[in-house]
């Protein structure tokens, strides 16, 4: 096991790492938002950590806690701008206000340019990874059991019943949009403190597709689903050395099969199976 | 405290159409008001003025002493009011257990499944497996569910939208029966509906509606009298 996690330590955190990116993007899904800015929200926070602990030598656990926070305050002010947006539209948005902060993030000097910023300590391991993951479904299981999951599933269903029957769905949209933020502050701030360095096409459009894809798989809005299809794709460009080279071919392939032969994904399989 | 639902002298303009000019009218808590005229006469559009879909030009909305006029849609139904919708819309993919949550989403606690089938039972349709997807009712237990829905929340005031559209007789005979129980319970009722046989039965008092003013109102024997309604509404086949 410890000789598994020596040989493969990288890969054993990225699936941690992605697996979280899947969970955030879930929420969204779930309350129906097809809200793109996951891979933007873990930008920020991968940069405000690195930059927390380097620059102003904050222990660990601060600056990922203050990451997620500027991460989930970023994702709580971009909701006002698309509250009026759905679908299509609000994608293009969100995936617009990713590619702006990469811009952005290319030409200060505060985040190191096109160069990003490399040295950052390496302290976040894998049982810190896989706690945190823990620790993100706990209090995902819990809100599942409130109003508050309640008032998710009917903005998704139909927002203006909801709002017939008391669902203040702006408010909906914002709550899970900043819940969506944090959780993927976190995995961006967990990849800066596993990773050497960062560069802002960490955070990119490659990396927000990647995301979707992992939760398409899995299964739209199933929070386990979405973990399962960022493990699978994570593992299995390293199991099957020769399909290396073409990851993102075969992510589309992947993909264009779940769509067309298992639209409910890996958690619909399992659903129908059992 | 039992309220009414007061509207008076609301105006709704659709850009150059004015939907509603200056309706005035009162739903009494255990009393049930029909709202009648031909299509395009408003009844829809004051259903929508009344919970904050559509925004009024002029005059005032309330429920009591709290005005509804100026609210954002999910203040409004949180204040009491709830309505049922002229083209179905339950939440489809959820089943019925959830569809009824919904109608309590605004309560504190939550619904038992007792609670769930009294609901159910008093909108007539307590045969519903509570496991399956709304979608899947048949047509006039959709409708019936959409009732029950409305009455989870439990509400001072409920809004019917057309709920005998699509029923065969005998289901609406039973409305006949729901719309007055919930009345009795103390709920007041506003009932838009074209079938006046149905609206004879159920209703304590009628407005007419036309071109977006009130033609007429008083008991529906009176209504149904009036010259001036059977002119415009009933014609002349239907006397």
């Amino acid at each position: 096991m410890l000789q598994f996690y020596t040989q493969h330590s990288r890969l054993v955190d990225q699936i941690g790492i992605n697996a979280l990116l899947a969970l955030s993007l879930s929420v969204s899904l779930r309350a129906g938002q097809l809200a793109l800015a996951q891979a933007a929200f873990a930008g920020i926070a991968a940069y405000v950590s690195a930059i927390a602990s380097m620059q102003y030598h904050w222990p660990l656990a601060a600056s990922i806690a203050f990451a997620m926070l500027c991460a989930a305050a970023a994702a709580a002010l971009l909701a006002y701008p698309i509250r009026r947006l759905r679908g299509v539209f609000l994608a293009i948005a969100t995936i617009g206000f990713g590619e702006i902060l990469r811009v952005v993030a290319n030409n200060l000097s505060i985040t190191g340019g096109a160069e990003g910023i490399s040295g950052i300590p390496n302290d976040a391991r894998a049982p810190l990874i896989y706690a945190s993951l823990v620790a993100v479904g706990i209090v995902l299981a819990l809100l599942s059991r409130t109003k508050f999951a309640l008032a998710v599933e009917l903005t998704r269903e139909d927002e203006n019943a909801a709002r017939g029957v008391g669902v203040d769905v702006g408010m909906v949209r914002l709550a899970s949009l900043a819940l969506g933020g944090a959780i993927a502050g976190l995995a961006g701030a967990l990849y800066a403190h596993a990773s050497f360095f960062i560069t802002p096409t960490d955070f990119g459009f490659v990396r927000m597709e990647a995301i979707l894809v992992w939760c398409v798989i899995g299964g739209v809005t199933s929070p386990v689903g979405a973990v399962a299809g960022a493990a699978f794709l994570s593992i299995l460009p390293e199991a099957i050395r020769a399909l290396q080279d073409f990851r993102e071919v075969t992510n589309g392939l992947i993909l264009l099969g779940v769509v067309i032969f298992a639209p409910a994904g890996i958690a619909g399989l399992w659903k129908r199976a059992r | 405290m039992p309220a009414s639902l007061v509207l008076d002298d609301v105006a709704v303009r659709y850009g150059g159409v004015q939907a509603l000019h200056g309706v005035s009218l009162t739903v009494e808590p255990g009393a049930t008001l029909g709202l009648i005229g031909p299509n395009g006469a408003g009844k829809t559009t004051l259903i929508n003025a009344t919970t904050g879909i559509t925004s009024i030009e002029r005059g005032s909305i309330a429920l009591g002493s709290q005005r509804l006029d100026g609210l954002p849609t999910h203040r409004i139904a949180r204040a009491g009011i709830a309505r049922t919708y002229q083209n179905i819309r339950l939440f489809g993919a959820l089943d019925v257990r959830t569809n009824l949550a919904a109608g309590a989403y605004a309560r504190p606690g939550r619904l038992t499944d007792a609670d769930t089938r009294w609901f159910l039972a008093r909108a007539g349709i307590a045969h519903v497996d509570l496991d399956v997807a709304a979608s899947t009712l048949a047509y006039g237990d959709q409708r019936r569910l959409e009732i029950a829905r409305a009455l989870a929340s439990a509400p001072a005031i409920v809004m019917l939208d057309e709920p005998a559209a699509g029923m065969n007789p005998t289901e609406t005979g039973l409305l006949v029966h729901t719309i007055r129980e919930i009345a009795r319970s103390g709920i007041g009722v506003l009932l838009i509906e074209h079938d006046m046989a149905l609206v004879r039965a159920a209703c304590d008092a009628v407005v007419v509606l036309n071109f977006g003013e009130v033609l007429a109102r008083g008991t529906p024997a009176e209504v149904a009298g009036d010259p001036a309604v059977v002119e415009a509404y009933l014609g002349t086949g239907e006397t």
